[in-house]
């Protein structure tokens, strides 16, 4: 397969594509202007749908509509712009609704900075919205990364009946890189997926067979529709994804996911080179998160964690503690705003961690 | 031999509603129903409903329904009607979800002249919450949060008209305001909800109908009372007409 | 090996092509892995422009860096900027036609051309950046001269093939410097 140099942005748009995305809704929002705009270019190509959005409320309630039709359909923003998703992901959570929203997450909180961050950690795997539903949320570090994972994420949200978050970054939906595309699912294929969802399709039905798309419902049924679905988020032990780099016999663990996994991956080789024994656990799915990775760290030999993310205060270091309890001191490397994360940071503060700890 | 000159419309379910005695939504229900029947439309039919108590029809249509976010009906009518054009969509709206919270998505969908059907529920107030302020409440009109009668000196702003506001746009083909008092009104909302539809059919683009319908409960009045109620006050601020026609537009063109 | 570069500038120079063109190339006719970040603003136009690019026969880590093998410069401000990300021992390339100030450090080599001046000479002001990226690729030896040529046929050729003639001169104008500065 050649590669091809694409923006992360373009990439994820054309991987949406190529797995059959056949309707974007959006609204514009930096950094993530590029995305719409390669659908609005490629969906007329193939006989899909674009639509800008009067607002991200609106956009997110196109998306719900679309998605019900069995249409494989797809979203992005960014922060701010998330935020505004929340009732209309929380509705789609609820009615069961397969869609893909990517999240190009930029500095907040408020307005923020239009500069990359990963400040929306929290949000994207704990509360999205109301009512406590809970979605598989994949965090790509690469932009070979967000291609396969936003191909993937279509089939994630078509098994389950939920909606999956694509936690991307201002430096990933940016930054250009080679990347490889999967196969572009045929016509054939992508009318074959939107025929097999056609009995749970709100398209018109006879009577006698009529759909209904329940986000909510009064009496005992929603708490039913709660338990069934709390029963499908604990199927997901067997999506755990986790990258573990030089963890064998590591003293000290850089903890970190997305753009700042790959800047601490290039952060643990420099440290190895110094003969500092350092290794990085890096959450692939952030929703799920891989808390028995943490929880079986040999804390005899693992001297203490360095939390390293792009935000300010911490956020992903609150379901590292939660694996880790009171076992390892948890030093942080943070960035935020926009500011990126560099190596250079990582290096001065683990090496700060060696000192205390070593 | 006997012959059937009526029969209930099988666009709504065999069950007692649990509107409010005269309350207008059973009626228009029914009709949407019977025009259904009659365009051949029934197993292609989608009802997207806002909050409310236009939120309470799914328990009492028999067709597919979906529900939307308080006010976005006309955004999820969008993405659904745009996936898959063979669907005919409706959205079902109060004055709350249309007019005040969904505002935005209403414009903007007739601005696109999205090619959906708007069924438009004016009384003036919210119902299902208890009698709230709508931005349909007329002047002086008493509420739960006006309680002493709607006030623009307040800050309470003044009655908006959808048919008038969406008039200024270029992009719906058709609005047209009714209203259920009598029998000849009814079957002119009823002649009004089919051009809706037959206007979707056509791919014409987005058609609404507002229909001016009363609250008896929230407005604190016999249903007989309310329906000159609508007679008196609500017609004066709300006129009957077709505020557009673009068909009619097409015809004298030609 | 990784090798790092910032190119900056104002706005209008050519500086995202630079680093496009750099990088581009380099997917297309390597197997080298290769990373571009555009700085970005809210402003459209004007202001300054920058980009990072990471050449690497491994897996790149970080994308934007605090500090760099190369800096390409284009104006003052960007120098006074981003001459504290060059690394100790690394090479300064300055756009001399604009850039009036020199660094105060000694323990960087500085390959000067005046690529503006270069440009007006040609008859076309906008194949400054081209000049340069011939300066940079003639020093740095970092990847082959046809790699550049490739791309500037590929990007620029695609929409305006009747100024790869002048684009590919350009190039080798630049190229003659940075081979020349090497030695």
């Amino acid at each position: 397969m050649a590669r091809i140099f694409m923006k992360g942005c373009e990439a994820n748009a054309e991987s949406a594509v190529r797995a059959g995305c056949r309707f974007f809704a959006g609204y514009p929002i930096t950094p993530q202007n590029e995305i719409p705009e390669y659908f609005a270019r490629r969906l007329p190509e193939v006989g899909g749908n674009f639509v800008q959005g009067e607002s991200e409320v609106a956009s997110v309630n196109m998306l719900y509509g679309s998605a019900q039709t069995g249409t494989r359909s797809m979203s992005s923003s960014s922060s701010t712009g998330i935020s505004l998703y929340s009732e209309g992901i929380s509705f789609m959570a609820s009615a069961r609704i397969p869609a893909v929203v990517v999240n190009v997450v930029r500095g907040g909180p408020g307005i923020g900075a239009i500069q990359p961050a990963q400040q929306d950690y929290l949000q994207a795997t704990k509360a999205s919205g109301n009512g406590g539903f809970r979605m598989i949320v994949l965090a790509p570090s690469t932009v070979q990364e967000c291609v396969d994972m936003v191909y993937e994420a279509f089939d994630l949200a078509e098994r389950d009946d939920n909606p999956v978050l694509i936690l991307a970054d201002g430096v990933l939906g940016t930054m250009m890189e080679p990347v490889e595309l999967p196969e572009m699912k045929s016509d054939e294929e992508v009318a074959a997926l939107k025929a097999k969802y056609y009995e749970k399709a709100i398209v018109g039905h006879p009577i006698t067979d009529r759909k209904l798309g329940v986000p909510g419902s009064v009496g005992t049924g929603q708490e039913i529709r709660n338990i069934e679905a709390a029963a499908m988020y604990k199927t997901w032990d067997k999506d755990i994804r986790c990258e573990e780099y030089m963890t064998e016999d590591a003293e000290i663990i850089l903890a970190s996911y997305g753009i700042s996994a790959r800047i601490s991956k290039a952060a643990v080789k420099d440290l190895r080179a110094e003969g500092i024994k350092a290794g990085l656990i890096r959450p692939i799915t952030v929703s799920p998160f891989p808390y028995d990775v943490f929880k079986n760290l040999d804390f005899d030999r693992v001297k203490g964690i360095l939390d390293v993310e792009m935000s300010i205060p911490a956020q992903m270091k609150w379901d590292v503690e939660y694996a880790v309890q009171d076992r390892l001191p948890i030093h942080e490397c943070l960035r935020s705003g926009g500011q990126i994360m560099t190596k250079e940071k990582v290096m001065e503060e683990a090496h700060a961690l060696v000192k205390e700890v070593l | 031999m006997m012959k059937k000159v009526y029969a209930r419309t099988t666009g709504i379910q065999d069950k007692v509603s649990g509107f409010c005695p005269g309350c207008m939504h059973g009626t228009v229900h029914k009709m949407i129903g019977e025009v259904a029947e009659e365009l051949g439309i029934m197993d292609r039919l989608v009802r997207a409903e806002g909050v409310g108590c236009c939120g309470l029809g799914q328990n009492y249509v028999s067709y597919d329904t979906t529900i939307s976010p308080h006010g976005r009906a006309c955004a999820m009518a969008t993405g659904m009607k745009r996936s898959n054009p063979d669907s005919i969509i409706y959205t079902y709206q109060g004055d709350g979800d249309l007019a005040s919270i969904g505002l935005a998505e209403t414009m903007h969908a007739a601005n696109r002249n999205e090619n959906i059907t708007v069924i438009f529920i004016n009384n003036g107030i919210y119902g299902m919450t208890g009698g709230q302020m709508a931005p349909t409440t007329l002047l002086g009109m008493k509420s739960t949060t006006t309680p002493e009668g709607r006030d623009p000196e307040k800050g309470q702003g003044y009655p908006m008209h959808m048919c008038e506001i969406l008039n200024q746009l270029t992009g719906p083909y058709y609005l047209e305001r009714t209203t259920c008092t009598d029998p000849a009104h009814v079957r002119k909302t009823k002649a009004a909800i089919k051009k809706a539809f037959q206007n979707q059919i056509d791919g014409k683009g987005f058609s609404m109908v507002e229909i001016v319908t009363s609250c008896p409960t929230n407005w604190g009045m016999t249903p007989l009372k309310a329906v000159d109620f609508i007679n008196s006050d609500m017609l004066k601020e709300y006129p009957l007409g077709v505020f557009r026609d673009r068909s009619k537009e097409e015809k004298e063109a030609e | 090996m990784e090798r790092d570069l910032i190119a900056a500038g104002f706005g209008g120079q050519g500086v995202m092509m630079f680093g496009t063109l750099l990088a581009q190339g380099t997917t297309d006719a390597t197997d080298k892995q290769v990373t571009y970040f555009p700085s970005y603003g809210a402003e459209m136009r004007g202001g300054t422009a920058n980009c990072y690019v990471a050449i690497s026969d491994d897996a790149i880590g970080a994308p934007v860096m605090d500090q760099v093998d190369d800096l390409v410069i284009f104006n003052d401000a960007s120098l006074e900027k981003f001459i504290g990300k060059l690394k100790k021992g690394g090479t300064l390339f300055l756009n001399t036609s604009i850039v009036k100030t020199r660094p105060d450090r000694d323990d960087i080599t500085i390959v000067e051309a005046p690529v503006t001046e270069m440009a007006l000479e040609m008859g076309n002001a906008k194949v400054l950046n081209i000049i340069m990226l011939g300066v940079y690729v003639g020093y740095s030896q970092v990847i082959d001269k046809e790699v550049i040529l490739k791309a500037i046929e590929h990007k620029i050729g695609a929409k305006r093939p009747q100024l790869v003639p002048l684009n590919n001169e350009a190039f080798e104008k630049g190229l003659e410097i940075g081979k020349a500065a090497r030695k």
